[in-house]
């Protein structure tokens, strides 16, 4: 048996075509800009538009960053993900009320911690919640989606009534912290102070995400483990651990979206977040499950296009997204960014 | 045999309805190559899966280093020492070289001299470091699977069918990687195929049939005589 030879390759130039295929998904919220611009043609609804469609596109992203990952690594279909935006929105809007002091003040800094406790507050609650869900609803049923979706369903609808039963039922509505009301002007633009403060936390988030799942040795953890599970574990690390890890964070991240969508309605309900899962599920599916990148990107896109088609053709634009979601899957039928698993 | 690194006992395991490791008793003796030979189906990579926590055996005793493995969840049994490499490879496609072995290094980053042997075995490794593995060619990606075992000294080493698909020249390179690790004290069971590459590294080979170890002995006695190939595994051997 002769040695292998020394390899020495060199790397081949990559076609323009293919190029440009990987950095599709990354185009689409330029273009779909660009495309809006021409559509709205008034320089100022447009960008007012935009702001409020990259705004509500963060939010659907906080909400949806930890279902796709709950998605790929564990592979669990959870429809009571919606019960922890609900979660979240109540715990944090209490928060809200108990700190009238600080929310009503006219001071900056007093009404962004105010939210920063709420969001707390909610997180905590979420988290914990979501560590029993996933101990007593989850765990029984892996390997099942049929049962999954039976039983998450199932504890969405008890999730929504003890809702009820610790804050009442009916629909609670509140005002932003005094700073964060009204908007500002841009550019002849009317950009709302709350908007922009949504697309600046969605940022955060996903740069955080971003960092712990590729800086980090957990985040390579999971990047493997949604990949292929089975393989991580023979590699020594107890997978199960970090599944409850990532469900519970995930859901964390839920509750943080139901405080943010909260103050962006100004109105919760039990059902509010149950109201929100086809949109997290369409922006979940077109980003491709597990995948965090293309759920931002997804978000994005479902935002602008909601904002632009509701203004340009409202009646169109309840459909607009599921247009979007067909348009995308025959384009990529695995969604934008679709994980690769196995070898 | 003496003192042995892995004992399997009776061990049977079932995948779905079917009964596919019907008692399998082996042993694995300390610092040799020990080869699991077969036909197609008889079971050798279920008897891997099967240490490796991957199917639970649902009788029988698998014992490694003075421990019963059978309660042991899969990432422990790594822990306690035990490499895997899975016909499949089970790369990481969408992470880098780099990071496939990162994810190896249990205990923290890679050490230098250990990469340095690596990169010194499996030149490729060192070229495509920063690419993902995905893009590699089939014996690059066997190349890094097993380098990805490697990334830490392990007591024992379970390898499937490592040169399946490879060409020669790639075979060799495996040889002489699995030689060097045999020197440096590790015992290998190793599922495989390519019978001229069971003789050049076996030292002891375990014969598997219809879900059990039909004959076990020294890789020469083995190799010596095609009408015991015949007998126990349907052909010669040595036509390979």
């Amino acid at each position: 048996m002769s040695d292998a030879p020394e390899h020495s390759p060199t790397f081949a130039r990559v076609s323009l075509a293919r190029r440009l295929d990987r950095a599709a998904p990354y185009l689409l919220v330029p273009v779909l800009v660009l495309l809006g611009y021409m559509a709205i043609g008034v320089p100022s609804s447009w960008l007012t538009l935009t702001v409020s469609g990259l705004a509500m596109g963060m939010m659907i992203f906080i909400m949806a960053s930890g279902l796709t990952l709950v998605f790929g690594l564990m592979d669990i279909i959870n429809f009571g993900h919606g019960a922890f935006i609900s979660i979240g929105a109540f715990m944090g809007v209490s928060v809200l009320f108990w700190l009238p002091g600080w929310t009503q003040a006219a001071s900056l800094p007093l009404n962004v911690a105010a939210i920063s406790l709420a969001i707390l507050a909610a997180m905590l609650l979420t988290g914990a919640v979501s560590w029993v869900f996933e101990r007593v609803i989850v765990r029984p049923v892996y390997g099942s989606h049929l049962k999954q979706i039976l039983i998450t369903v199932g504890a969405l609808i008890v999730l929504e009534e003890l809702i009820v039963v610790v804050w009442g039922g009916e629909e609670i509505f509140l005002s932003r912290p005094e700073m964060l009301q009204g908007a500002i002007t841009f550019a002849d633009a009317a950009l709302e102070r709350y908007r922009i403060l949504a697309v600046v936390v969605g940022l955060l988030i996903f740069a955080a995400l971003r960092l712990v799942l590729q800086r980090t040795k957990i985040g390579l953890i999971v990047r493997a483990g949604v990949q292929n599970a089975e393989m991580v574990e023979a590699l020594g690390y107890r997978l199960k651990l970090v599944f409850i890890g990532v469900f519970v964070a995930g859901s964390a991240l839920a509750g943080l979206g139901g405080v943010m969508w909260a103050l962006y309605e100004q109105v919760i309900t039990a059902g509010m977040g149950e109201g929100m899962m086809i949109l997290i599920f369409i922006v979940v599916i077109i980003g491709g499950l597990g995948s965090v990148e293309g759920a931002f990107i997804g978000a994005l896109l479902v935002g602008l296009l909601q904002n632009y088609v509701a203004f340009l053709e409202p009646k169109l634009a309840l459909v607009s997204n599921i247009a979007l979601m067909t348009a995308i899957l025959m384009w990529r039928p695995q969604g934008m960014m679709p994980v690769m698993k196995g070898h | 045999m003496s003192d042995p690194i892995l004992t399997v006992e009776g061990v049977e395991t079932d995948i779905a309805q079917y009964h596919i490791l019907k008692g399998v008793d082996l042993q694995v003796p300390r610092g040799q190559v020990t080869m699991l030979l077969g036909r197609n189906g008889v079971g050798k990579t279920t008897t891997l899966r099967t240490i490796m926590g991957l199917w639970r055996n649902k009788a029988g005793r698998i014992g490694f280093d003075g421990r019963d493995l059978n309660k042991m969840p899969i990432a422990d049994r790594c822990r306690a020492g035990i490499g895997f490499v899975p016909e499949d490879m089970g790369i990481f496609a969408a992470l880098t070289v780099e990071e496939n072995m990162t994810l190896a290094a249990l205990s923290g980053p890679l050490d230098p001299a250990r990469k340095d042997w690596l990169f010194a075995t499996f030149p490729p490794l060192r070229t495509f470091w920063k690419s993902p593995a995905g893009t590699l060619s089939g014996g690059q990606k066997q190349m890094l699977s097993i380098a990805r075992a490697m990334a830490e000294a392990r007591s024992l080493y379970l390898i499937d069918e490592p040169t399946k698909g490879l060409a020669p020249a790639i075979v060799s390179t495996m040889v002489r990687a699995l030689r060097e690790l045999k020197a440096q004290g590790a015992s290998i069971l190793m599922v495989e195929q390519n019978f001229a590459v069971a003789k050049a590294l076996g030292d002891r080979a375990v014969v598997m049939d219809d879900g059990r170890a039909i004959w076990s002995g020294a890789m020469a006695e083995l190799a010596a005589d095609p009408a015991l190939q015949e007998r126990l595994m349907g052909l010669s051997m040595e036509a390979h």
